[in-house]
């Protein structure tokens, strides 16, 4: 088994050297999906039954997810990154929009939230048509897909403190924070996407991704509350370059720094009325650290 | 009176008496432990390493200013002996070894060091930076061994990220921010040794027995050999990847 395991690793290793397999991993059967069958979901009262969920599941995310839930559905081959993802693999158990730190499951509610906000910039629309219920029995549908779920626990979810009063200051301290952790090597100084690594920037499975770009108005993939700006890049975009910089901000200058996107933002926004008055410049990456 | 004391006497000899038992029991079983050595080499030509630009980011042209930053696929000595490949006991049915050791892994000069780590199942393992720009550290296993990728941010001056992994893979690890950075996470289970500059090696607290070592290379791939350890003794196992 062991052997076996490390011969499969080579393999994956070898191609992975300088780019990483586009295949998926997956090798999972219909005999592992069915005994995973009545795994639920808990969405505040409602439980979700993933048996329940299997018809929703044909009838609107097939076409896309595939019918074992490896994001290879037959309209798959149509969707051309890094303008557009393909479709995510639930058999991995690995998700971009969490509440949960990196490297752990997201809660029912993460997965719930999803399906209810679709994702701007792909082909995922807005499910918010479907009741609560189809939407829970979906989420635990495509729990079902990844024997994650039955190994391991969610993650707890990070704790993001009240928003603050945004002041200049605030402003001013989030740009420090962007200059700081050097978010401008992907997003480009001016939040544009253009940063020195923007061009490389490769998904998990080894497929082009595009950085965020702020400023050309559409939302944030994981939602565009402020709340959900504080979560992105406090539990990073698992399966993508966006790491977590939990470690690195702490939860006052994170709030900062959601006031110092805000600005580049192309959105209107009562921070970027504070910036334009400070007269604020983007920050400039040959600047001695500290010294912005 | 008397009696109580000879009672007391008895006793100590038979404390006494047991604890020099187990401690001498525990000095046998390491000096029954033997390791296993030998060399890795490459036959024929080393490939060439290609240099890397790594004008993207003018901190690491600047680090590597005395040097030529190159990849580190494949590492041959002047003697041929094959630099960072892992020995592991494929048929070990132990349990992991409960090293305390933490091995570090260094993002240094926009490379990593060590180019390949070997740890054990459950072992912890730190990351550090020494570099003066940012880093992500993102490794990427296979979510179906059960070990789960994940990726953290380290800009200048971050803390040590310490993490294990629950599986044996070989898991690549890579830093989106700089594409050039490739390394290694090769996790096994039980004793463990990676190469030195002059593809040389020793597996240490191997019990008597025969077994099966494995030797990972991450461009050649895998080979493997029978070696018999005794009582304290040191078993050998040479390797020779041929040169492609």
């Amino acid at each position: 088994m062991r052997t076996r395991l490390q011969t499969w690793s080579l393999l994956v290793g070898a191609t992975a050297v300088l780019a990483l397999p586009m295949t998926s991993w997956a090798q999972l059967t219909q005999a592992d999906f069915q005994s995973r069958i009545g795994t639920e979901s808990h969405i505040g009262s409602i439980t979700g039954h993933a048996g329940d969920g299997k018809a929703g599941y044909r009838r609107y995310c097939v076409g896309c997810h595939g019918d074992n839930g490896d994001g290879a559905g037959e309209n798959a081959p149509y969707m051309q990154p890094p303008m557009y993802q393909q479709p995510r693999d639930f058999q991995l158990g690995v998700f971009k929009c969490r509440s949960t730190p990196t490297g752990t499951l997201p809660t029912d509610q993460d997965l719930y939230d999803a399906i209810t906000r679709g994702f701007d910039r792909s082909n995922m629309p807005q499910w918010n048509t479907l009741s609560k219920q189809e939407r829970a029995d979906l989420v635990a549908w495509v729990k079902h897909f990844s024997p994650r779920w039955v190994n391991e626990k969610p993650g707890t979810p990070i704790t993001i403190p009240p928003e603050p009063e945004v002041t200049a200051d605030r402003i001013k301290a989030g740009r420090d924070v962007f200059a700081r952790v050097q978010c401008w090597k992907c997003h480009g100084v001016l939040g544009q996407a253009n940063g020195p690594s923007a061009s490389t920037l490769q998904d998990d499975l080894g497929r082009p991704i595009a950085a965020f770009n702020f400023t050309e108005g559409s939302r944030p993939k994981c939602g565009d509350t402020d709340r959900d700006i504080y979560r992105i890049f406090m539990t990073g975009l698992d399966g993508t370059p966006m790491p977590s910089f939990a470690d690195n901000i702490k939860p006052d200058e994170a709030w900062d720094l959601v006031f110092y996107l805000r600005t580049l933002m192309k959105q209107h926004s009562k921070e970027k009325e504070m910036a334009k008055q400070l007269g604020l410049k983007p920050v400039d990456p040959n600047a001695p650290a500290g010294q912005q | 009176m008397k009696n109580r004391y000879r009672y007391s006497a008895l006793l100590s000899v038979v404390v006494l008496a047991s604890c020099a038992a187990l401690f001498l029991g525990q000095h046998v079983n390491a000096a029954g432990e033997g390791k296993i050595t030998g060399t890795v080499k490459l036959d024929g030509a080393a490939p060439h390493m290609k240099g890397i630009d790594m004008s993207k980011d003018p901190y690491c042209v600047k680090a590597n200013a005395n040097n030529t930053p190159h990849l580190e696929t494949v590492m041959a000595g002047a003697n041929g002996g094959l630099e960072n490949v892992v020995l592991y006991i494929a048929d070990w049915s132990g349990p992991a070894t409960a090293s305390t050791a933490v091995p570090v892994f260094d993002q240094k000069n926009c490379t990593y060091t060590p180019h390949v780590l070997a740890m054990d199942v459950g072992q912890t393992f730190k990351v550090v930076t020494s570099d003066q720009t940012t880093h992500n550290i993102h490794p990427l296993p296979n979510p179906m061994t059960g070990n789960i990728p994940w990726n953290q941010s380290q800009p200048p001056g971050a803390a040590p990220v310490e993490k294990s992994w629950k599986a044996v893979e070989v898991i690549p690890v890579k830093c989106n921010i700089h594409p050039w950075m490739n390394g290694w996470y090769v996790v096994v289970k039980g004793p463990y040794a990676t190469t030195d500059a002059n593809g040389n090696y020793t597996i240490n607290g191997v019990p008597p027995g025969n077994y099966t070592v494995t030797a990972w290379q991450e461009t050649y791939g895998t080979q493997t050999a029978k070696v018999t350890v005794a009582a304290g003794g040191a078993g050998t196992a040479d390797f020779t990847f041929k040169a492609k």
